[in-house]
């Protein structure tokens, strides 16, 4: 039982199954075409696994030339296709539908080009984000956006809802970090947009693409910034007897002109559990900041006395800087493994809408009141440097209209984000889950300038239909009534 | 003039076909405006706690700069100034910095101007006031129309709008100086900018490479010290990066290219002419009769229309029809 719809599949095209199979087969190499049901299976859903369906097939090209036969198959069909990274979006960006081809990067796993001197990566984008930076790390550099997920998740998925991470508050998110992308087009035409050199001088066609959940084209190559590495980076535990002064500390930091690499917050429901589970040694208490700062030894110990300065006027009940690398690791590593020990527990829906930091302390009010009245328990633990909120609403799934529940509460907290000047999502996406609250945030006007791109990139509106802009809404645009 | 008084104009232009110029401060018009958001201006919002400075389109940048100057903050990707090069005397508007992408020295370390636009309103071909993005750090809530009006040229939307990531002001400033050539200077600017040490600028010109380095105190003096000690040949020095930012050594016709940094030396042995460079490398200023397109094709002459990248017309022109289906807005600017 589920309260997020996707349309019915189009009869048409499910009875010419075999048709479209046997020209995909044609025109790939050999093993490179799923369709036997028992396969296809393992690709019914991303990790928001409430919503599954099997697609009709999988490709699985190993180069931009694969993507764009299968998309020219696809384009004479008129079949609808699902580009797909490893998965892990949080938000149904990759459910596919039943009259679907999956078009998947696993394979695109080459790297291509690494230019220290210019400072950038090539990659084919099926890499995932953590090999990025394990090519990297011999020659000094890094990749920066460093999503939880790292270790799975690809640069096409980064790239499709420009990812962020922890890390983020300093070196931004994936948009700020990608500097070219190859693309097919829905008709199996190829174009590259950017590169190395600054720029571009005309329209930003690739900052567009960045964030675009896949409904633009199917990138397959990546340019992307790469960093040196720092001398040094020391993280700091910081617990409080009240979320609202947790918040209050945030705020204060940033103003103070001290920008740290990272600013995690977990609140006491997280901690407890992260306890139970990771045994990283936290305090007992209603909220625990983690802040990294990065730089040399002397400078770790400057950029961290004045950290000190501001959290000792808000009488923390723990200042606890690493001394060492073990207790470093120990400080991340209940952070780190905060979505897991969740997950222990039961089941949770986790959302991602942003406020405004100055917000942080009323929100997380609010959400409490809310868990209250939703009868539903709420975790929250999140990137608080740049007010990108993770409540985790916890729910059974075996217990019939608990998720329905969880999705009503789910909406109203995302609602709530925007009317204090917030957004719904600030990393994982709209998919198939806050597409239907599109409307909370933007005019029908606003809603309809965005379709209007799609049609410019995607007239037949092929790629990853029913996601991102509310049914309805798209239904009417695209003149389905 | 209020949002809704430019949206009518725009309305009216759309349903007589007529095209209008857009205007912000006037420094950098290209032809004669009949549309200037000049009037529509003030800043809206300015928290500082947030980093977040929300102005409309017609604010003159100083003015923005004041405000944020009297907090300790700043615009960290440095909008050039382009009176002097254009010899024009309007005031730079916000509206004006953002529909240009207008970035300084410092984009090799905080990036563009596009990174640090929040959110945006704004008023396309057929007179619809919309918006996009928001005013929040973190925003991935549809399409990011904002990336594609910034640096538009006015060739899809008038903005009215603007919402600004702000930075704290760098408490400490210094500059590194060596005598070198051109090629020199990017080998130099390639090994600075592939260390830990945050160059926050890295410009040649008239025979000398500048490295700045920004932060707290005893940050920078530790920064300076290690790169003279990687760098052979550094003398402190004091520029005056406004006047590199602003390419201020130059009058008259100028051309911007944008390449590859280790690219550079290349492209300026064959321009011959005068040439200075910013962005490490990447971007090269350059005075002199070559045929720049025919060397260095991601360029354009200050004031000139803009290149579209080649593989990209069709998909530049579906847009612009969406966006200005009259095709009123700054035609000729961006090609077709
Ligand atoms: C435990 C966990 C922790 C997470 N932590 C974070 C986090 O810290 N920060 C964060 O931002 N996200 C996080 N996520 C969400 C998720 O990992 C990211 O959205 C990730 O970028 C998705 O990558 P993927 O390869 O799995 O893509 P998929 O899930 O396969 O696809 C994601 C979207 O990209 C589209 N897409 C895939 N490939 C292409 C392509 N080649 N061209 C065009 N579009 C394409 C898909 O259609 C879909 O809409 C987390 C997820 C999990 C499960």
């Amino acid at each position: 039982m589920s309260t997020i719809l996707m349309p019915e599949p189009d009869e048409g095209i499910l009875a010419r199954r075999g048709e479209i199979v046997a020209a995909l087969t044609a025109a790939l190499p050999e093993g490179a075409v799923i369709h036997d049901p028992a396969e296809t299976r393992a690709y019914e859903c991303d990790a928001l696994t409430a919503y599954r369906c099997p697609p009709l097939a999988v490709v699985l090209p190993r180069t931009t030339e694969e993507v764009a036969a299968a998309m020219r198959v696809c384009h004479g069909f008129g079949v609808p296709v699902v580009p797909r990274g490893a998965g892990t979006s949080l938000a149904g960006g990759a459910l596919p539908t039943a009259d679907s081809v999956i078009i998947a990067t696993l394979r695109l796993r080459e790297v291509l080009q690494i230019d220290t001197r210019n400072r950038f990566i090539r990659v084919q984008t099926g890499v995932t984000n953590l090999s990025v930076s394990a090519e990297l790390e011999p020659l000094g550099f890094f990749y920066a956006p460093d999503p939880s997920s790292q270790l799975a998740c690809t640069i096409a998925g980064n790239i499709a809802m420009n990812s962020g991470g922890a890390h983020c508050l300093k070196y931004g998110v994936t948009t700020n970090n990608l500097l070219g992308a190859r693309m097919v087009l829905t008709d199996g035409s190829i174009v590259d947009l950017g590169g190395p050199e600054p720029g571009p001088m005309g329209l930003d066609l690739m900052g567009l693409i960045c964030g675009s959940e896949g409904q633009l084209g199917i990138v397959t190559e990546a340019t992307l910034r790469i960093l040196p590495r720092p001398e040094g980076a020391l993280p700091m535990l910081i617990g409080f007897d009240s979320a609202e002064v947790a918040g209050e500390c945030v705020a204060s930091i940033i103003r103070a002109g001290v920008i740290p690499v990272a600013i995690e917050y977990m609140d006491d429901v997280c901690l407890r559990e992260v306890e139970r589970f990771a045994k990283a040694g936290y305090p007992d208490c209603q909220a625990v900041l983690i802040v990294e700062v990065e730089g040399s030894p002397a400078e770790i110990e400057d950029q961290t006395a004045r950290i000190r300065a501001i959290a000792e006027k808000l009488n923390p009940v723990e200042f606890r800087v690493s001394r060492n690398a073990d207790e470093s690791l120990a400080i991340w590593k209940g952070r780190k493994s905060a979505f897991g020990a969740m997950g222990q527990i039961g089941d949770y829906l986790c959302l991602d809408g942003t406020v405004p930091v100055s917000k942080l302390p009323f929100t997380l009010r609010r959400i409490g009141e809310l868990s209250v009245q939703h009868g539903l328990k709420v975790a929250n633990v999140f990137h608080a440097g740049d007010g990108n909120m993770h409540p985790l609403i916890l729910f059974n799934a075996n217990k019939p209209g608990d998720l329905e529940k969880a999705e009503a509460f789910g909406a109203e907290v995302l609602r709530l984000c925007v009317e204090v000047g917030g957004c719904l999502t600030g990393e994982h996406g709209v998919g198939i889950e806050k597409r239907d609250l599109m409307g909370a945030q933007y005019s029908p006007d606003d809603l309809t300038i965005q379709m209007q791109v799609k049609d410019a990139f995607d007239p037949g509106w092929l790629l990853n239909p029913a996601k991102v802009f509310p049914l309805e809404a798209s239904r009417a645009h695209r003149g389905l009534g | 003039m209020t949002e809704d008084d430019l949206a009518e104009a725009i309305a009216t232009a759309h349903d007589t076909r007529t095209a209008i110029l857009i205007e912000g401060g006037g420094t950098r018009s290209h032809g004669t405006a009949t549309l200037s958001t000049r009037a529509h201006s003030g800043i809206v919002t300015y928290e500082p706690g947030a980093l977040t400075l929300i102005a409309r389109a017609g604010t003159p940048v100083e003015e923005i700069e004041a405000a944020l100057a009297s907090e300790g903050q700043m615009l960290a990707f440095e909008p050039m100034d382009h009176r002097r090069v254009l010899g024009t005397n309007g005031t730079p508007t916000i509206g004006g910095v953002v529909a240009a992408n207008v970035s300084g020295p410092r984009r090799v370390l905080a990036g563009a101007c596009r990174d640090h636009l929040l959110g945006l309103r704004f008023i396309d071909g057929q007179g619809r006031i919309l918006k996009n993005g928001g005013r929040v750090m973190k925003n991935v809530t549809g399409l990011d129309l904002g990336k594609l009006l910034c640096g538009s040229h006015g060739t899809l939307g008038v903005i009215t709008e603007v919402a600004l990531k702000t930075l704290p002001r760098p408490e400490t400033v210094t500059t590194l100086a060596f005598q070198t050539t051109a090629a020199q200077a990017v080998d130099l600017f390639c090994t600075a900018l592939g260390t830990p040490f945050e160059v926050s600028g890295a410009a040649w010109l008239d025979g000398a490479a500048y490295l700045r380095i920004e932060g707290l105190e005893a940050q920078v003096a530790y920064r300076a010290k290690r790169l003279s000690a990687l760098l052979p040949g550094a003398e402190p020095a004091a520029p005056d990066w406004a006047a590199i930012r602003d390419a201020a050594s130059f009058t008259g016709p100028l051309w911007r290219i944008l390449c590859k940094p280790t690219d550079a030396p290349a492209i300026c042995a064959r321009l011959g002419g005068r040439v200075a460079l910013d962005w490490a490398g990447g971007l090269i200023w350059y005075q002199g009769d070559a045929d720049v397109r025919a060397i260095a094709p991601n360029s354009m002459q200050i004031g000139g229309p803009l290149p579209t990248a080649p593989g990209t017309e069709t998909l530049v022109r579906n847009l612009r029809r969406q966006f200005d289906p009259a095709g009123i807005l700054n035609p000729g600017l961006m090609g077709a």
